[in-house]
């Protein structure tokens, strides 16, 4: 930037400078610095070497040297270039095929010297344009450049607030990691007594369920007895237990006598005593009259299979118990592995509603801890709570080293002069759109009148060229576009007063081009404040 | 620009782009196979064989212009009329249609230029048998045949062509619908009733009253596609005929369609189909259907060329079957079926390819000439987005010194897609841009579409709605469609004064914000219906009396028709029109240029870039290109490259691209490429006259600009099948680079005893070989005839209007015998001052007993030139002693020159006379 405006600028200062001169004649389009080499009435020389012709033949408007050389002044070679002298602006070379051809290149209108075209003189004009504006770019490169300063001074000390902080993080963390450790410690040995004392109630709690399940069970058969001994002899004869066709063991639909008396194990009739071992054979299929009486509850399939089935499902009871316990610990397990429960327990058990049994097993509960055992889990538990405090402390400091990491990290300039940019975010309203760039984050497009943000580009690299590597931004891997490459944004950054985006373009499709503006990429204004003063000493 | 999806309708977007993921191509469920097309199973469900119709000898009339006979149906007795003309320059029609119609068929009109004079036939012999009549030249006759019909067309013993040799002449008669019964029903009935027929046959032969009951079969009262219903209210309509060409196995023409040169054999699969539409990412080495339609067939041995012009402008399909026909006798055999109208063909014959040429162009017109900046590169892209990108773009031409003629803007250009206004936010000046391109001398091209956004505060709809001048559908409605802008309703270009209306609307002060150096194209006119069958308009919409159906590959024609009257009657009928367009047919050669639509970036569509304009020209249009670069798909820069190298050998030459692909312009590929880039498109420029010229001719004479070997060499039978190359004229021969990585091409050099220069290295070849010629990425295989001589301006700028006064460099490309020969043609390059006030300049120039000389081929016209000859190049040349210009005045002037010995080239070195007068150079 600086060079190139350096370069024009002293240009600028030797037009004003040979302006004021006396024209030096030379053919037609040929610059000072080559006129040694056309000298009147002296045979010319191409100046690639590749020939010498007479010089009434240089400007004859035909083309006789390979390099275009003997032609400065017409359009007869391909590759040949006109020097305009641009007094009062800056002088030039066009291609010489813009020689005459009906267009004003030149501001000095020597391009058309035999085309009909009518081009005005706008050197000096255009020379006062260009020192007008260049005059106001110094102005704001200065002002931008002091800005810049102060913006690497800032940065400078927020860097070593955030190192200092990141130090002090550190030794913060060191003090947790021992915190956590030894609440680790803490918590597994509480953990230990408040493990036995829950197992040896549970344990016992177990016990006392056999026990009542067992009384329920005798109950059962007792009941059962006197249900199925119509005639009140005292025992159950083949013929009593017959109508129980639920107990049909090959399910043929009929409970023949030789069935019957199988279960009754072989004989015609048995006592309450010898029931309790047909009892067992037949309790789970067993449906009491009275219950067989009552409504039925809604079954969700009507399919008798399916309506037998009901009864299975006492057998799982108990298996539910453990896991209903268990649950407390697994939580976070459970739900992921919630799909695949689910398809298990689609297969085992078929769909059904909950048996009364069931529902009365469930409302036998678990019997209080005794005092004892709860203030063993009170205390494991105060142990756990602190110990898991300490650890999202941890994390925490964790997380902001990390953060502050990675901001220190980012590549913010030679001097760190872009860092201010920093969780900043930027925005400009077109007609349609308020495009939003947050430098080094992402860049996005919302539409004014509703609709959802689309994300333009997410923070790539620095892009400009190998010489001015930061004057140019890049974001990429915005959303998708159809048929499409990801949307991306590239960012100019040029040098302002102040921090703004000027524009935003969509040059080609999902490639979005934002110009904007930042005190950041001002440069040393120095050498332009030299040039434009000292131009007098050239 | 594209075809019918994107931002339409979101979900139409997702739903294709989930599918086209997938087959990365045409959707083909979108379009209708030949079985899917009710009239066309019907009539390709009857096979050859012996014709059901009978000329009816005894009401043969011959009248001085014309001969008529009735036909008749022996299996329905209903009754044909046949007519028969001479026409002058060697051509025949014949007419059928029947004889009392109960409603009007559609016939189509403003195709031919003029009521085709006819010349006196006689009738030579005649019995109940047949009638021979004369048609001219030693012995060329036509020899009607009565039982059954058939014509044949001789010359001497040698039949040339038979109509319904194969009895394949069908013609649904209009009739009125019996019954309203279920499709089921009627099937039903058919089966039942078919037997009958035939019992009833043997009952009623030779009872001529009665007439056989006809059966409606499924398809032909209505007709569901997809989702769309095709009301039919007209009933069965269509007709078929067969052609028989003996000693023919090479036919070319009938575009458009994404195919090689050489027409195939459509045995066991679909015919080829003519039926404007819009393809969603066509495929190549397809019959489908394409965006235009040009009804004209050619045949060709080394014999004789013939054309058959098939003037219907309804759907059509055409069978062609080549083989051996009788005694071992090649033969091609074609057919053509088409949905209504009547059957009106002419039979071009020949018997050289120039004279089909002339004879196809003295019934549709010439290519119109076109204004000499349109055959300069143009610059395209969907979209250039803002006046800002527009002059960026400009500027980027100049900093890369790239020429360039003409920008163009698509339909993101507009308000809303309404054509005729500026999207007001993106070109808030766009005069203030028109004057900028003006001051470059350059040009702009706008869209303008057929379909006009409903929206009661856009005037060009408010307009046409009150006028009437929509299309109707079937019910009386306006018709209306979805297409870009939304809702949209059809102009109906049909009607004058509705196309009246729409040129007026070009005027400057009605189309806001145009100036005289804007132009225009018609893109989407098949016409594109985003929600119609096969994206096109229901065949029952109605244009006045007719139905959709009838005149829908006419609707592109009329399209640009109107709009290129509008951009004429604008400048005071001075200035030349530019209009490019998308569909076409017969005749629309006469209204501008065409391109082949949405092709993709890649090789193959390259390749076919060449056949698919061969076949254009063949049938009269010449001015075609396809999108450079390809439209849809990203090219490599290596793709991009050849492209441009090809492009830049083509009568069209534009770079587009699709809005969803990355920019492209010239210099986005690197120093090289750009470089490469600029080299093809500085040679375009520096052939500019000879392309001018060529134009020249083809609209003096109908001949294309770009064409087939064989055109030129039509005894040379390696030519016949050669689509990977082609002439510019007589003089260029062109073989582009179409390869990936290619390291070499083999070029064939026609003509024995012919010397070809490459017009890069003057290195010379001989013809009737087959040259392999080694290639880098600079090389455009390019050469000049021995026996030409071509004009070029090798002072390129920046565009084609600042070389105007350029002087010419001739390169005169000896043949064998030291003899060439060209022309040079040079006029204002944009107005009809040629036409209407003669001012131009055509001369000869010939090379011969070592003079080049220049002659006036037109003394009566005049044109004042600043041009000038500043060099001489003669190819193939001796080194002479000396060398002296006789100019105009007699004055005698010595030359200086140069000779290379290595390349054979002399230069002469600045003669500076005018290159509108007469002038000699003598080699001593």
């Amino acid at each position: 930037m600086s060079c190139a405006l350096l370069l024009l600028l002293m240009s600028l200062a030797l037009a004003m400078g040979t302006g004021a001169a006396v024209e030096i004649q030379r053919p037609r389009g040929v610059p000072l610095s080559k006129r040694q080499f056309y000298e009147e009435n002296k045979p010319f020389t191409c100046l690639d070497g590749s020939s010498t012709i007479p010089f009434d033949r240089v400007n004859d408007d035909y083309c006789d040297c390979r390099d275009g050389s003997d032609e400065p002044g017409t359009a007869a070679c391909p590759n040949g270039s006109f020097h305009c002298t641009n007094a009062g602006f800056r002088p030039t070379f066009i291609p010489s095929s813009r020689i005459n051809d009906g267009i004003c290149d030149c501001c000095d209108t020597t391009d058309e010297y035999n085309s009909g075209a009518t081009c005005q003189n706008t050197c000096r004009e255009m020379g006062r344009k260009e020192r007008e504006s260049l005059q106001i770019m110094a102005e704001i490169t200065k002002e931008g450049f002091l800005l810049k300063q102060q913006l690497i001074h800032e940065a400078k000390r927020g860097q070593e607030d955030k190192q200092g902080k990141l130090t002090e993080l550190q030794g913060s963390k060191k003090g947790l990691e021992e915190k956590v450790e030894a609440l680790r410690t803490v918590k597994e040995t509480a953990e230990d007594p408040e493990k036995e004392a829950k197992e040896r109630h549970l344990k016992a709690w177990e016990e006392q369920k056999e026990l009542i399940r067992m009384e329920k069970d005798k109950t059962r058969m007792a009941e059962a007895f006197l249900e199925l001994d119509d005639d009140a002899d005292g025992y159950v004869s083949v013929a009593e237990l017959q109508s129980h066709l639920e107990l049909d063991p090959d399910s043929d639909g009929s409970l023949s006598e030789t069935e019957t008396q199988g279960l009754l194990g072989g004989a015609d009739k048995v006592d309450t005593s010898t029931f309790e071992t047909v009892w067992s054979g037949i309790k789970d299929k067993y449906l009491s009259e009275v219950s067989q009486g009552q409504s039925e509850p809604p079954a969700p399939v009507e399919t008798p299979q399916e309506e037998e089935s009901r009864d299975f499902v006492s057998d799982h009871d108990s298996d539910h118990y453990p896991e209903d316990y268990a649950g407390e610990e697994d939580v976070e397990d459970d739900e992921e592995d919630d799909h695949e429960e689910e398809e298990e327990e689609e297969e085992k058990v078929p769909p059904t509603v909950q048996t009364p049994e069931k529902r009365e097993d469930d409302e036998v509960s678990m019997p209080p801890y005794d005092t004892e055992t709860q203030s063993l889990i009170d205390a494991a538990q105060k142990a756990r709570d602190d110990f898991d405090e300490a650890e999202r402390a941890l994390r925490e400091v964790d997380d902001q080293m990390k953060n502050l990491e990675k901001e220190i990290g980012f590549d913010f300039g030679p001097s760190a002069e872009f860092a201010y940019l920093y969780s900043q975010c930027y925005e400009l309203s077109t007609s349609e759109y308020i495009y939003r760039l947050c430098p080094f984050n992402r860049v996005s497009q919302k539409p004014k009148f509703g609709g959802s943000e689309t994300n333009l580009g997410l923070w790539g690299q620095w892009a400009g060229p190998e010489d001015n590597l930061y004057s140019v931004m890049k974001y990429d891997h915005g959303q998708g576009c159809w048929q499409g490459p990801n949307r991306s944004t590239t960012v100019k950054l040029t040098c302002g007063k102040e921090t703004v985006v000027t524009s935003t373009s969509e040059p080609s499709r999902c490639e979005y081009l934002m110009e904007f503006t930042t005190p950041a990429v001002c440069q040393e204004p120095a050498s332009l404040d030299e040039v434009l003063h000292g131009h007098t000493e050239l | 620009m594209a075809s019918f999806i994107e931002r339409m309708c979101l979900y139409r977007v997702l739903v294709l782009s989930v599918f086209l993921s997938i087959t990365q191509a045409v959707d083909r469920s979108n379009f209708k196979t030949c079985d899917q097309s009710a009239f066309c199973s019907r009539q390709r469900a009857m096979k050859p064989g012996q014709s059901s119709y009978t000329a009816l000898l005894e009401t043969l009339e011959l009248s001085d212009s014309h001969l008529t006979v009735q036909l008749l149906n022996n299996n329905n007795k209903v009754l044909l009329l046949l007519e028969l003309y001479r026409l002058q320059g060697n051509m025949t029609r014949v007419k059928i249609n029947e004889l009392k119609p109960i409603k009007p068929r559609y016939e189509v009109p403003d195709v031919l230029i003029t009521d085709p004079p006819t010349e006196l036939m006689s009738v030579l012999a005649q019995d109940e048998h047949r009638v021979v009549l004369s048609l001219g030249g030693e012995d060329w006759r036509l020899i009607l045949s009565a039982q059954p019909f058939r014509l044949d067309i001789m010359e001497g013993p040698q039949v040339l062509l038979s109509l319904n040799s194969r009895g394949l002449l069908a013609f649904e008669q209009l009739r009125i619908r019996k019954d309203t019964k279920s499709q089921t029903d009627t099937e039903e009935a058919g089966e039942k009733e078919d037997t009958e027929k035939h019992d009833k046959e043997k009952v009623s032969e030779g009872e001529e009253e009665e007439a056989e009951e006809e059966v409606d079969q499924p398809g032909m009262w209505e007709e569901t596609f997809k989702t769309h219903a095709d009301t039919k209210p007209n009933g069965p309509s269509s007709i078929s005929l067969d052609f028989s060409l003996p000693g023919v196995e090479h036919v070319y023409g009938i575009p458009e369609h994404a195919d090689g040169l050489k027409l195939k054999n459509t045995d066991g699969g679909d015919p080829y189909r003519l039926y404007n539409l819009d393809v969603f990412q066509y495929e190549l080495f397809n019959p489908m259907a394409l965006y235009g339609a040009v009804p004209v067939l050619l045949s060709h041995n080394t014999h004789r060329t013939m054309g058959l012009f098939w003037l219907n402008a309804a759907e059509t399909w055409v069978d062609v079957s080549s083989g051996q026909g009788s005694s071992e006798v090649p033969q091609t055999d074609v057919r053509w079926i088409s949905e209504s109208g009547i059957i009106d063909v002419f039979i071009m014959l020949g018997p050289r390819p120039n004279d089909v040429f002339t004879q196809y162009s003295s019934l549709t017109g010439t290519q119109a000439f076109p204004p000499l900046s349109s055959l300069a590169y143009h610059q395209c892209r969907w979209n250039y987005n803002d006046q800002e990108d527009v002059s960026a773009v400009d500027q980027g031409f100049d900093e890369h010194d790239i020429p360039y003629d003409f920008i163009w803007l698509d339909i993101e250009h507009t308000d809303g897609k309404r054509y005729f206004t500026w999207d007001n936010n993106k070109f808030p000046q766009p005069k203030d841009m028109l004057q900028g391109l003006l001051d470059k001398r350059r040009k702009m091209v706008t869209i303008v579409d057929p379909h006009i956004k409903v929206d009661s505060s856009y005037k060009i709809h408010t307009e046409i709605r009150s006028r009437g001048y929509y299309i109707k559908n079937k019910d009386g409605g306006d018709y209306e469609g979805w297409c870009w802008p939304g809702n949209a309703g059809y102009p109906d270009f049909t009607n004058p004064e509705m196309r009246k209306w729409w040129a007026s609307m070009f005027a400057y002060d009605q189309y806001e914000g145009s100036m005289e150096n804007l132009y225009t194209w018609n893109d989407m006119n098949e016409p594109s219906v985003f929600n119609g069958p096969e994206v096109t308009m229901h065949k029952d919409a109605l244009h006045g009396p007719w139905e959709h159906r009838d005149i829908h590959n006419l609707y592109g024609f009329y399209v640009q028709m109107a709009t290129a009257e509008g951009q004429i009657q604008r400048s005071g009928g001075l200035e030349r029109p530019f209009v490019l367009t998308r569909a076409f047919f017969a005749g629309s050669q006469r209204y501008g240029a065409v391109w082949t639509g949405d092709n993709a970036a890649e090789w193959g569509h390259l390749k076919m870039s060449i056949p698919m304009c061969l076949s254009l020209g063949l049938v009269g249009i010449s001015f075609c290109g396809a999108d450079v670069g390809g439209f849809f798909k990203t090219p490599s820069a290596e793709l991009l490259v050849r492209w441009y190298q090809a492009g830049a050998y083509q009568p069209f030459f534009r770079a587009h691209a699709h809005l969803d692909t990355p920019r492209r312009e010239p210099w986005l590929f690197g120093p090289d490429n750009t470089a490469l880039i600029r080299e093809a498109v500085r040679q375009r420029y520096t052939l500019l006259p000879y392309w001018y010229l060529q134009f020249y001719h083809a609209q003096r004479t109908g001949q294309p600009v770009m064409r087939p070997l064989w055109v030129e060499y039509p005894e040379d039978i390696a030519t016949f099948s050669i689509d990977n190359e082609f002439l510019i004229g007589r003089d260029l021969l062109v073989h582009p680079v179409t390869d990936e990585r290619s390291s070499g091409v083999t070029a064939y050099l026609p003509g024995n005893g012919e010397v070809w220069y490459d017009v890069h290295t003057f290195q010379r070849h001989d013809g009737a070989q087959n040259l392999s010629i080694p290639v880098t990425m600079s090389s455009i295989p390019v050469f000049q005839r021995g026996g030409s001589i071509i004009c070029r301006k090798n002072r390129v700028r920046r565009s084609s209007s600042c070389m105007e006064n350029d002087p010419y460099t001739l390169y005169v490309a000896l043949d064998s015998q030291g003899n060439a020969e060209g022309e040079i043609y040079i006029d204002d390059g944009h107005t009809f001052k040629h036409k209407t006030d003669k001012q131009f300049i055509h001369r000869r120039l010939s090379f011969t007993a070592n003079s080049l000389s220049s002659s006036d081929l037109s003394p009566d016209s005049q044109f004042p030139t600043a041009s000038w000859v500043e060099q001489v190049n003669i190819l193939g040349a001796q080194k002479p002693d000396a060398v002296t210009l006789t100019a105009t005045d007699g004055g005698e002037s010595s030359v200086e020159f140069e000779f290379d010995p290595d390349t054979a080239v002399l230069t002469l070195r600045k003669p500076g006379v005018n290159a509108g007068v007469n002038w000699t150079l003598h080699l001593r």
